[in-house]
């Protein structure tokens, strides 16, 4: 599936996720917990302020060289034995994908969570050539065989199903006879997927990090299966977001320290994986070839720019874990596979204002995703800045908004208008209002009237209160 | 050793420095000095036994079964626990510090296989079907109760995953409080120009899923139970 999820218009989307009480259930509980384990995390470890300034650092000084750490970590893939290709596009990644499963004859493909094959629809591509993929992740697995529902969440991607729907999804496609204990079906995932990741000819995987000085990837699970698909099958891919990097082992220990704490609260993860390269010589295990694909895919045209920070996101999901706006409306509102703040920074960024213009709007700019981002990007900012080029340069704000704000400029530019706006706006909305209160308002007003009284404007203004209250006086 | 290629790698970085608004960057990049480095401060000054106590109270976080104690000792406990676990077949590593702390007699086990010793490399299959991996840690840490692997040769990285359970042995001599201070050694390594192991594992308790409704369950893909065998070696 590409970045954007779906045709369907930002406002229905949103209605629709306003109107799943299950999923705003769920998802409400999710964030208080996540971001509970977070706060524990974050005191456990102390000086957090410190580590994120810190983090901070690291990857400015990465994104500021990234020409040179990328080059350094080609060379270092290369003299492990590995092959590297850098694709300016999703095209020209899918195609040596492709070239690489058909040179290697293969049919059967595992891939452990990866959100860039996502982002460049990479199983279509596979599929179409004729390839099965299987992911293997236990919650994009189950998001496959739902007939590719689209995820939700960045790190727990099947956070809008429940139990039981989950249980009939696997009754109803791979013959499931058990309960909706969550131990029960993992069991059974467990079991389907084992004999695949002994069958499967290529293994293909994401990248939390690349090490430079070592040309590394390094892996952040707690499932084992981004271990399994690098152990069994004879051809490993990783695929990476070409900003996903870091200068050395040190700097690696500092981000992976801040991703585990500010994804799910944990020190680190059942599994943190380095790979450098292919098996190595009287190895028996590991993939004979190793191939990295690093991706552009629109990410250079960030550089330079007021939105460079952003690419500093190391996919923790920590923003969207308290972003209230995210709570109510869920993943799927926002038609991106990347949601929650970071999602409406980036889905702009890297696909364009026409399909996510409304997405910089998804937000009451209360600064808790910035507050929560271990790398200090300031996300709320970053909203306004779109905010700022949708209006000024884009123009794509509604023919509404923009007469409105030119009607306002216009009368705020002249005292006379002004005071006659300010004087005949309660005679303008007294038809609307009842007991001082607007409960049906006209045009824009209704998006607000829909759902709480809105106060009727004064008779008095103030100006002339002020006046009056100074006559009183003297 | 075969060499790899690098395709359409010009272009690319060249991109790069051009929206970056400067000339291509290929020597000359010096990692900044850090204004803050609060990792070193974590348990700078701890003893073995404070670690251990750390290591222990995190295990129980991670769902992690302990036990400890010595040479003399862990040929009996490592039985216990199989039996506990109801193993019979065990894959192990070939590491000579099986031997070095006194397991020759269950090395030499029919039940128990040694990596690489399979006919016709047939060991992925032969630890695939086994109860209980076993290995060596290489570096311990206490903060997060994680086991360092470094694989390659008699050291196969299937042993700590495909076995139903895990039992990591862990020498007291190999903790350290965190990841700062492998990954610093490593660093070194990569420096001086050696390669590092094609495979280094940090292992934290057995494989875990959280994908269902938030609903923590133990054991998805790789071993559903572990266990950390501590052994005073001092």
């Amino acid at each position: 599936m590409p970045m954007k999820i779906g045709e369907r218009s930002f406002e229905s989307r949103v209605n629709k996720g306003l109107d799943d009480s299950y999923m705003r259930e769920t998802v409400r509980e999710a964030q208080g917990r996540l971001h509970t384990n977070k706060a524990k995390a974050e005191e456990d470890l102390g000086q957090w302020e410190e580590w994120r300034t810190l983090s901070e650092e690291i990857r400015s000084h990465t994104l500021e060289n990234l020409d040179f750490y990328l080059e350094q970590l080609s060379e270092n893939v290369v003299k492990n034995g590995g092959h590297v290709f850098f694709a300016q596009t999703a095209e020209e990644a899918n195609e040596y994908v492709k070239e690489v499963a058909a040179k290697k004859e293969a049919n059967k493909i595992i891939k452990s969570k990866s959100m860039v094959t996502e982002e460049i629809s990479m199983n279509d591509a596979l599929e179409r050539a004729g390839c099965e993929v299987i992911e293997s992740d236990l919650g994009e697995y189950i998001l496959q065989i739902d007939d590719h529902d689209p995820p939700s969440h960045i790190v727990a991607p099947a956070l809008h199903k429940n139990k039981e729907q989950i249980r009939e999804t696997f009754e109803r496609l791979k013959g499931y006879d058990k309960t909706s204990k969550p131990e029960e079906l993992t069991q059974f995932a467990r079991e389907q997927l084992r004999q695949e990741f002994l069958e499967a000819d290529i293994g293909i995987t994401g990248c939390n990090f690349a090490v430079a000085e070592s040309g590394s990837v390094a892996l952040v699970t707690n499932e084992g299966n981004a271990r399994l698909a690098t152990t069994i099958p004879k051809t490993q891919i990783s695929v990476m977001g070409m900003e996903r990097i870091v200068p050395t082992w040190e700097e690696l220990d500092v981000l992976v320290s801040m991703l585990c704490r500010s994804a799910v609260g944990q020190k680190l993860t059942s599994y943190v994986t380095g790979l450098s390269g292919p098996r190595e010589e009287g190895d028996l295990d590991g993939p004979e070839e190793f191939h990295l694909v690093i991706v552009d895919n629109g990410r250079s045209n960030i550089l330079g720019t007021a939105f460079q920070s952003a690419l500093h996101c190391i996919r923790c999901a920590a923003c969207i874990n308290v972003c209230p706006i995210y709570r109510h409306v869920g993943g799927h509102s926002y038609g991106s596979i990347y949601p929650g703040p970071i999602g409406a920074v980036l889905s702009p960024l890297l696909e364009g204002y026409e399909d996510h213009k409304d997405l910089p709007y998804a937000s009451s700019l209360c600064a808790a995703c910035t507050d929560a981002c271990p790398v200090k990007i300031p996300l709320h900012e970053l909203l306004i800045e779109h905010r700022k080029v949708i209006a000024e340069k884009e123009k794509k704000t509604s023919i509404g908004e923009r007469y409105a704000m030119k009607g306002f400029g216009l009368a705020a530019s002249s005292p006379g208008l002004f005071q006659m706006a300010a004087k005949t706006a309660p005679y303008m909305l007294s038809p609307f209002s009842k007991d001082g209160f607007i409960e049906k308002g006209p045009g824009p007003l209704s998006g607000w009237t829909d759902v709480r009284s809105f106060p009727a404007p004064e008779k008095e203004r103030f100006r002339d209160w002020f006046k009056n209250r100074k006559k009183e006086d003297s | 050793m075969r060499q790899g290629t690098i395709q359409n790698k010009e272009s690319f970085l060249n991109n790069i420095a051009e929206k970056l608004g400067r000339e291509r960057k290929t020597s000359g990049v010096e990692r900044p000095s850090y204004q803050k480095q609060p990792q070193w401060d974590i348990m700078a000054d701890y003893t073995t036994d404070q670690l251990v106590d750390v290591l222990k109270e995190q295990c129980t976080a991670i769902h992690t079964d302990v036990r400890e104690t010595n040479i003399d000792g862990l040929a009996a406990v490592i039985d216990n626990v199989m039996k506990e676990y109801g193993a019979e077949k065990a894959s192990i590593w070939d590491d000579p510090r099986f031997v070095e702390y006194g397991l020759a007699p269950f090395v030499e086990r029919p039940d128990v296989n040694i990596w690489g010793s399979a006919p016709d490399e047939d060991d992925i299959k032969i630890t695939e079907q086994a109860d209980v991996g076993i290995t060596f840690s290489d570096y311990t840490l206490a903060e997060s109760g994680t086991v360092v692997l470094m694989n390659g040769g008699g050291k196969g990285q299937s042993v700590s995953l495909l076995p139903t359970y895990y039992i990591a042995l862990i020498p007291l001599s190999t903790i350290v409080p965190r990841m700062s201070q492998v990954n610093k050694k490593i660093h070194e390594e990569a420096k001086a120009g050696h390669r590092v192991p094609s495979c280094i594992n940090f292992i934290s308790g057995p494989s875990n899923s959280a994908d269902i409704e938030l609903n923590l369950v133990v054991g998805v893909h790789g071993p559903v139970r572990a266990c950390y065998i501590l052994i005073d070696d001092r």
